[in-house]
């Protein structure tokens, strides 16, 4: 009996009608990610010898005490804290580094009854596209081995493609959950800036930063949602709003229901594949009664250059933390205390992350700043407008997630401006705050293509429900990847 | 703007603490030349009277009582230092 390709509502059935336990799926979900992880790479620490433990506790807790998510298994990106389970952020300079306390959704997935898996890999400090910026290793996509999963959740997406785990955490920062859900055909949700409390998460740019989940279906998606919400006062960003249940937003009702097309979503870079994948996506919601319209968000084009002067900026100030005295690397050699920073942090560091350090202390030092770091937070006053402008007047705004599916691995990892392309359709959502979804959509050449829903400020509800019409209308979320084959189930 | 140079590169590397090669400072140098040419798009803009967004959410200052509550525990804390003597972090020399 396989557990993989079930949704959280199977699982628990299985379990009701004791065709399997909370401990077998735990086991089953090791085993397998045992049998696939010299092909995937997806997984950094394991978490077997506690989950295995708190597994066999959960299968005595009484069935009127469980949530919808209880005992099923999550894998939870590096760079959210998890008490006395490595997390390194797949950075050199936190080898070894075992935090004391929880991030707090990681508090809040033990709460639903989750069962921790392991941390999975990333992009260094989130910062990359491919996931090829680990210090440890490097994740292939599910789908293809020679291609990346994208970034810089990779490792989140590929082990929800490959059916090593059902549930991940991601985080997203210009496009860190959506763009490698895309490369790996799963659903990935960034929410609203604070909807989601980011105590506990390794800061890269702390007023992008956002934690979301990557799951197989759009109703998981929901679920997980739901369990991580909520207002934390240990987060001073964190959003003291109410939390719905997202799950019961999935109506299948889309009559009437506007969505703006942002022409710039469809420029010159934008491969066809992908623009018809998302034009024949609208007409699947067409045909379920929603109005869809060409629009414009006229200063798409600068959200990219916008981004990297923003978020290099405050990734230089918050990673000036790394200093190797309190926890993580030290290095060896050092005569007095600036050289122990200065080769701590250049030893502990790759290179990208170097690379938007500086870009970032020379963008914030004096002279700089006005041309700079401000002329780019004045930039992104225009960037919001856009989509405060087109929200008066339509629900939703469509497009595709990224222009072209997953590349080679190895291939642009020496060109970062190339590299930084891949985000452009993400990051302007990072600037404004709004929430937005990548769903499976198409292929190009075997390799899956996302389609993009784009939401209104804390209303996540309506993205899902879009998101769910599709997916219900559509079959490619029941596609599986090549990985799957001869895979222990 | 400025393009950035082989020495402004060295600087900044030491300003943001990080050791670097000359041969390093070339190459991150032509890197980050063309990331900063691609910046200078932005310039296109008229941006005289518009505010600065440093947030997308309306931030109020967030406050709590002046109460004391328990910090972490110094055992805790320092089970991540590398090396550390009588409750305290040992650096290498500052003074010389």
């Amino acid at each position: 009996m396989s557990l993989v390709e079930k949704t959280a509502a199977q699982l628990q059935e299985m379990i009701h009608t004791k065709e399997t336990t909370i401990a077998e799926m735990t086991q089953k979900a090791f085993d397998r990610i045992e049998a696939l992880e010299p092909k995937v790479d997806a997984f950094l620490a394991l978490n077997k010898e506690r989950a295995t433990q708190q597994a066999a506790e959960m299968d005595r807790v009484p069935f009127a005490d469980r949530g919808p998510l209880f005992g099923l298994p999550i894998g939870v990106k590096d760079n959210i804290v998890t008490e006395g389970l490595e997390t390194t952020a797949s950075s050199r300079i936190l080898e070894g580094f075992n935090p004391i306390y929880n991030a707090t959704v990681v508090e809040k997935l033990r709460e639903a009854g989750m069962v921790t898996i392991g941390k999975m890999n990333m992009d260094e400090f989130a910062m990359g596209s491919s996931n090829e910026n680990s210090y440890y290793k490097k994740t292939k996509n599910p789908w293809n081995l020679e291609t990346v999963p994208g970034g810089s959740s990779g490792g989140s997406a590929a082990a929800v493609a490959a059916g090593e785990v059902p549930f991940t955490l991601g985080s997203d920062t210009g496009g860190s959950i959506r763009q490698p859900a895309a490369f790996c055909g799963v659903v990935g949700m960034k929410p609203t800036y604070g909807r989601v409390s980011r105590f506990g998460l390794i800061a890269y740019a702390s007023s992008l930063d956002q934690i979301g989940p990557i799951t197989r279906t759009v109703k998981d998606n929901a679920l997980l949602l739901n369990a991580i919400s909520g207002y934390d006062d240990k987060d001073s960003t964190s959003a003291n709003v109410e939390v719905p249940d997202f799950a019961a937003a999935l109506t299948g009702d889309i009559t009437g229901l506007r969505i703006g097309v942002p022409k710039e979503y469809f420029a010159e870079g934008v491969g066809e594949a992908a623009k018809q994948a998302v034009h024949d996506a609208l007409k699947v919601l067409e045909e379920r009664g929603a109005i869809c319209e060409e629009i414009s968000l006229p200063h798409s084009k600068y959200a990219l250059a916008t981004y990297y002067l923003l978020a290099s900026s405050e990734a230089s100030s918050n990673l000036s933390r790394f200093d190797g005295i309190r926890y993580g690397y030290r290095t060896e050699k050092a005569g007095n205390l600036l050289e122990f920073y200065m080769n701590t942090r250049s030893e502990g560091f790759g290179d990208e992350v170097k690379r938007r350090i500086m870009l970032g202390t020379y963008a914030l030092s004096s002279g700089y700043y006005e041309a700079y770091y401000k002329k780019a937070q004045k930039v992104r006053t225009l960037i919001k407008k856009d989509f405060d402008d087109a929200f008066e007047k339509y629900d939703v705004i469509i497009g595709p997630t990224t222009p072209t599916p997953a590349f080679k691995i190895g291939e642009i990892i020496d060109d970062p401006l190339t590299m930084y392309a891949n985000d452009i359709l993400t990051i302007p959502v990072n600037l404004a705050g709004v929430p937005a979804i990548s769903i499976p959509c198409g292929f190009d050449n075997g390799l899956p293509l996302g389609l993009q829903i784009i939401g209104k400020y804390f209303d996540e509800e309506t993205v899902y429900r879009v998101a769910d019409v599709f997916e219900q209308a559509t079959e490619f979320h029941k596609k599986t990847p090549q990985t799957w084959e001869g895979a222990a189930q | 703007m400025a393009k950035m140079t082989k020495e402004e590169v060295i600087e900044v590397a030491h300003l943001a603490r990080l050791a670097i090669t000359d041969e390093e400072a070339e190459h991150f140098a032509d890197q980050l030349e063309a990331i900063t040419n691609a910046m200078e798009l932005l310039n296109e803009l008229d941006t005289e009277n518009v505010e600065p967004t440093t947030h997308v959410l309306q931030m109020v200052n967030v406050l709590r009582e002046d109460k004391s509550i328990p910090g972490l525990d110094r055992e805790l804390v320092l089970k991540n230092v590398k090396e550390h003597e009588g409750g305290q972090v040992k650096v290498p020399t500052i003074l010389e």
